[in-house]
């Protein structure tokens, strides 16, 4: 039973990521990942939601009357993006007008709607949270892998800390300024996913 | 299957706790939403000046707004007043002489009402820098219009032509034409923001026209008297 639990948890981190593996939520993977710390509260508002939705659905899992269970998910996620975009407003301002828009897209990030209908209507809740953890740390560690490379190579900085010396600038080298554009994040993205098919040894039949 | 009643009550049920919660996070967190956007608009009036520097706090922000900011509104007829007005009026500088005149400009960009503060030297012709918060654009187009490169373009341009015309600031639909005093490059992509942009910056500055004038009148006057 707790190998399976674990399964649960470590499966979407790894082999079964959502980003690199279902290709799910790339348009925030996009958007979010120029600067480290705007990435980090993204994954943090992501997991909020996506873990109390997975609760709160498979709490009501046997409630739900099918024919509107859409709507429903759409309601619980909708309330807790709004409940997130409220929280963020409140405390961490400055950031949450750099996330901009993209905090209100939670909504339409197909990995929670996903987790939702895939995961969530059909198992208990302990699972459902665990799953929902999993899946939101796997967004999350590809979203601040994207970013550290991103940020160290456009900005020479990292969490807005300069990383790259003023030696080298001094001597010509230039930050990327490729990596600050959505095609940097394309590119940054296409490698992760390169390089974990290539570890896991997955390939597209 | 549940029959159609159940789902009616389901669904009612449901968006009543929604609500519910909703309204209660929304009620207990305003305060703190709104001191924050109003230390976001004090930001921005000191970025239009040049006074806010990266990595300032709120504390600063506060100090720093206290001692260069004096707010007042501007009046029908183009006076300052200490009545508030719909034309909001941040003199900058301490003492008597105004270092410049910051002024409130708001309108629809694109998507959103943008708002914006533009401050003028004390010739109230030129700029001194403009900012642009609180908007909707999308970000990477025509939410440019907050970043640096952009707002910085503005400064040293003039809103009245040599006739003493008020013919504001244009924003081109690419690049500006070159040695243009009244002109700045536009950002691709997002012409439609530069469009609203320049109708309201415009409009603005007719609301703020007859205070702008009367400075200019007054400038002109002090500097006959002092024999120049």
């Amino acid at each position: 039973m707790a190998g399976k639990n674990t399964k649960i948890f470590a499966d979407p981190i790894n082999e079964n990521n959502p980003i690199t593996r279902q290709v799910l939520g790339i348009c925030s993977a996009l958007a979010v990942t120029v600067k480290m710390d705007t990435a980090i509260v993204m994954t943090l508002a992501l997991t909020f939601v996506l873990v109390f939705s997975n609760i709160i659905i498979s709490m009501m899992r046997n409630l739900i009357p099918a024919k509107v269970r859409i709507i429903v998910f759409l309601t619980v996620i909708a309330s807790l993006v709004i409940l997130a975009d409220q929280l963020l407003k409140a405390f961490l301002f400055d950031i949450s007008k750099q996330l901009s828009v993209f905090v209100g897209l939670i909504i339409t990030n197909c990995i929670v709607m996903g987790r939702a209908e895939a995961f969530a209507t059909q198992n208990p809740v302990k699972e459902s949270a665990l799953d929902g953890l999993g899946n939101s740390l796997g967004y999350g560690l590809i979203l601040i892998l994207v970013a550290f490379f991103r940020e160290l190579l456009g900005s020479g900085t990292l969490l807005g800390f300069q990383i790259v010396p003023q030696a080298l600038y001094d001597i010509g080298f230039q930050d990327m300024g490729l990596m600050l554009l959505a095609p940097g994040a394309f590119i940054v993205l296409g490698l992760l996913i390169w390089v974990q098919r290539t570890i896991i040894g997955y390939t597209e039949e | 299957m549940h029959s159609n009643a159940y789902t009616y009550r389901f669904i009612i049920i449901l968006t009543g706790i929604a609500a519910l919660l909703l309204s209660l996070a929304s009620t207990s967190l305003k305060a703190r939403q709104d001191f924050n956007r109003a230390l976001d608009t004090k930001r921005n009036v000191l970025k239009a000046v040049g006074e806010y520097s990266q990595g300032m706090k709120g504390q600063d922000i506060e100090k720093a707004y206290k001692q260069n900011i004096t707010e007042r509104f501007v009046d029908s007829s183009g006076n300052i007043s200490q009545q508030e007005t719909e034309l909001p009026l941040y003199i900058y500088g301490p003492g008597s002489q105004p270092k410049g005149f910051i002024l409130f400009v708001s309108g629809k960009g694109l998507w959103s009402t943008v708002n914006g503060f533009l401050a003028l030297q004390p010739d109230c012709n030129t700029v001194m820098g403009i900012t642009f918060y609180e908007h909707g654009e999308t970000p990477g187009l025509g939410g440019e219009i907050e970043k640096d490169w952009f707002t910085s373009q503005f400064v040293g341009k003039q809103i009245f032509d040599k006739s003493g015309k008020l013919v504001s600031i244009r924003i081109a639909k690419g690049l500006a034409t070159r040695g243009s005093l009244h002109e700045v490059d536009g950002i691709s992509g997002s012409t439609l923001t530069g469009n609203g942009l320049n109708q309201f910056i415009k409009q603005d500055l007719e609301a703020y026209s007859k205070f702008l004038q009367k400075q200019i009148l007054k400038l002109a006057g002090k500097d006959v008297a002092d024999g120049r």
